[in-house]
């Protein structure tokens, strides 16, 4: 890679941050600093503006070159892994968005505590959905640091120190000084951005190919170097019964996971109707799958223009995959329009990290001020004060994610995402449908299903293969594994929902008939909704 | 700001009035074309004890026929749906994982089973989006704001007796 990809791309990247900085001021001018325009940027975003930002919330880097690269490395088994983060959208639309937009205000606690007792309720939603947000966030953290090293060739310590600093301070600067509305339109941006950028490449591989995808296909089974294998499933995920089953566990994962993601679910509350929330998840679905259908297409593009072989000299992980397929794409390697498209490349891929990282911090400052602080305060503590406690939290939390980033930039962080997803599918997605659901459902239910999914999915993980006992752990050196799966969902997602049943049906107060009612009307109605 | 007294409030039919945060006539995904079956709005005429609280409000309307109507509308969708959509997710992911030969079949060309089960899932997901959108729009949308109206109204007439006792 010549310096002129690094230039141009530093360039492309600085005016993205530039635009975004001045989005971020130009937002919060004027603005009076309440709890409504800080969590929810004032509800008044149209379905399409928040469909562009859910997309952009949930399309991280790990979409964007992660997917292409997996295809481009194992084929189908790519296709497989991301159907599972589209299929995920039906949950979403169909048992929670409208639901959580009429009865919450800003978080998912504040759905459950409308029917329970509201303290332990909030402690124990909020921990878990701070927990989710960390580590998904230290996940995309890390992903950065790497991230430049591969595409700026940067592969000192120091650039990639510097870098996983330099996204911790934007995303902190975004969130405590714009809030919600700012991380909006950053994400409305890079959302538009990623799209625009998908289809470039997409419509150029298929020009390349002459929109024939058969050809694509077989090309691309040719210069896998696994024939027709490439095009079924199996390369990754079909090795022992023991990878099987860790793959329907992410798959379980995936689907069940997104409707309890923290980011995801308090962004329904920018929107000032749950028919807006509707209409949003309705075009999130719409550029969420159009976008994986693409991805689809730039992966088996990059096995058969690039070849396997180069991508995976290039990044044992295939991250590099897609910028190497534009590279290609534009001309070659020393042409004016490969150097251009790479950085394209590699600016929309910094863009897409900063934006999520962004999205996630304001939804964990959500939860720390909002339920974790208001709840263990001491009474007589000014309610006012809220935001600036969200708006420290985001530079406590910004702290941490630079922290751990830094910690672990060395570590193999790829079961990061998967063990976010599985955290939220076990112990937010559980408690959020009992309550919507389950007239029976009680206080204690409700905390037990929490710490019930949240606590055995956090063990499972400690004692899995990517803690200790193999070549690729966390500590290698070490062997205190028990359970053979990477993925802990196929067990602690029933474990939360059994955890749920367990202590309402143990619980000695029954559930109070007036708060189902009044949730469950408010929930199909939007009467009183915030 | 207008005062309402509670005989005035009475007089509104809940249909008549228009939320204002409801944006019914937004450019989007097609608009109501009279064919919806709207709901009888047989909401109990709020009874007249004075001592009512706001759990009884949304205990009474939780009980009304109208509000079970659009519960079940509700339900019977989405029941069904999501035990298909994610009966058929599980099933293609097994089948990727356990019988992979199975998936590995040609269909036409390139094309095998698992990569027209892939681009199935993507087409059963946009359908299931399209016709959920379309149910929720023709069958329960105007119920909902109805409801909605009735509640609001009730609340209001609580509050100003309230009011008018202190």
């Amino acid at each position: 890679m010549t310096g002129d990809h690094q230039t141009l791309a530093l360039v492309l990247f600085g005016a993205f941050v530039a635009v975004t900085l001045g989005i971020t001021t130009y937002v919060s001018r004027n603005r009076h600093g309440s709890a409504e325009e800080f969590y929810a940027g004032g509800r008044l975003f149209s379905p399409m503006e928040n469909g562009f930002a859910i997309a952009g919330d949930y399309m991280s880097a790990a979409s964007f070159l992660g997917i292409s690269g997996l295809i481009a490395l194992y084929g189908y088994d790519g296709l497989l892994y991301s159907v599972g983060f589209l299929v995920a959208w039906l949950v979403v639309l169909f048992l929670v968005a409208e639901l959580v937009r009429n009865c919450g205000r800003f978080t998912l606690a504040d759905v459950v505590a409308a029917r329970m007792r509201e303290r332990p309720v909030r402690i124990a939603a909020g921990t878990s959905s701070v927990t989710v947000s960390v580590l998904y966030l230290v996940a995309q953290m890390v992903g950065a640091g790497s991230l430049v090293a591969l595409l700026l060739g940067g592969t000192s310590e120091a650039a990639q120190t510097w870098t996983v600093i330099g996204v911790g301070a934007l995303m902190v600067i975004y969130v405590s000084m714009g809030g919600m509305r700012a991380t909006t339109w950053i994400q409305i941006v890079k959302a538009v951005l990623l799209m625009a950028g998908a289809i470039a490449l997409t419509v150029l591989v298929l020009m390349r190919f002459h929109g024939d995808f058969d050809q694509l296909l077989r090309t691309a089974a040719d210069r896998s170097g696994h024939g027709g294998q490439f095009l079924a499933p199996g390369l990754k995920y079909g090795g022992d019964w023991t990878s099987r089953f860790d793959f329907i566990s992410l798959g379980l994962a995936l689907v069940l996971g997104t409707a309890g993601l923290p980011h995801i679910l308090s962004r329904f509350y920018t929107v000032p109707t749950a028919r807006a929330a509707r209409r949003s998840v309705i075009w999130s679905i719409g550029l969420i799958g159009s976008f994986y259908l693409m991805t689809i297409v730039l992966g088996f593009g990059a096995a058969a223009i690039v070849g396997t072989d180069a991508v995976k000299g290039s990044n044992a992980a295939g991250n590099t995959a897609v910028p190497l397929l534009a590279l290609d794409l534009g001309g070659g390697a020393d042409s004016t329009g490969g150097t251009v498209l790479f950085a394209v490349v590699a600016a929309i891929a910094f863009a897409t990290i900063l934006a999520v990282v962004a999205g996630i911090t304001l939804a964990s400052s959500a939860s720390v001020a909002h339920d974790l602080y208001a709840s263990l305060r001491r009474k007589n503590a000014k309610p006012r004060s809220e935001v600036a406690v969200a708006r420290v939290a985001a530079v406590g939390i910004g702290a941490v994610a630079i922290g751990l980033g830094l910690v672990a930039r060395d570590l193999n962080v790829a079961f990061l995402v998967g063990l976010a997803f599985a955290v939220a599918a076990s112990a937010n997605l559980p408690v959020l449908l009992y309550s919507l659901f389950w007239r029976q459902f009680t206080t204690r239910g409700a905390v037990w299903s929490v710490y019930g999914g949240l606590l055995p999915s956090l063990v499972l993980v400690v004692l899995s293969p990517v803690v200790s006992g193999s070549p690729n752990s966390l500590f290698p050196g070490v062997d205190f594994q028990y359970f053979p799966l990477e993925n802990p969902g196929l067990v602690s997602i029933p474990l939360g929902f059994l955890a749920g049943w367990f202590g309402t049906v143990t619980s000695s107060d029954p559930a109070d008939e007036a708060k189902h009612a009044e949730t469950e009307v408010r929930s199909l109605t939007g009467a009183g909704a915030a | 700001m207008e005062k309402h007294d509670g005989r005035d409030a009475g007089r509104v039919r809940p249909g008549d009035l228009k939320d204002p945060w409801y944006d019914e006539l937004a450019s989007g995904w097609g608009e109501l074309d009279g064919t919806g079956a709207p709901t009888a709005p047989a909401v109990p005429a709020p009874a007249a004890a004075p001592e009512r609280s706001a759990a009884d409000i949304y205990l009474e309307v939780q009980a009304s026929a109208a509000f079970q109507e659009v519960r079940r509308r509700y339900r019977r969708f989405v029941i069904p749906a999501v035990a298909a959509f994610f009966t058929w997710y599980v099933a293609y992911v097994v089948t990727a994982t356990a019988a992979p030969e199975l998936m590995a079949r040609p269909v036409s060309g390139a094309v095998n089973v698992a990569m027209v089960a892939g681009l199935a899932q993507f087409a059963s997901t946009f359908l299931l989006t399209w016709a959920y959108a379309r149910h929720a729009r023709l069958r329960r949308d105007k119920a909902a704001l109805d409801l909605r109206w009735v509640v609001f109204e009730q609340k209001r007439e609580q509050e100003l007796r309230q009011g008018a006792e202190r």
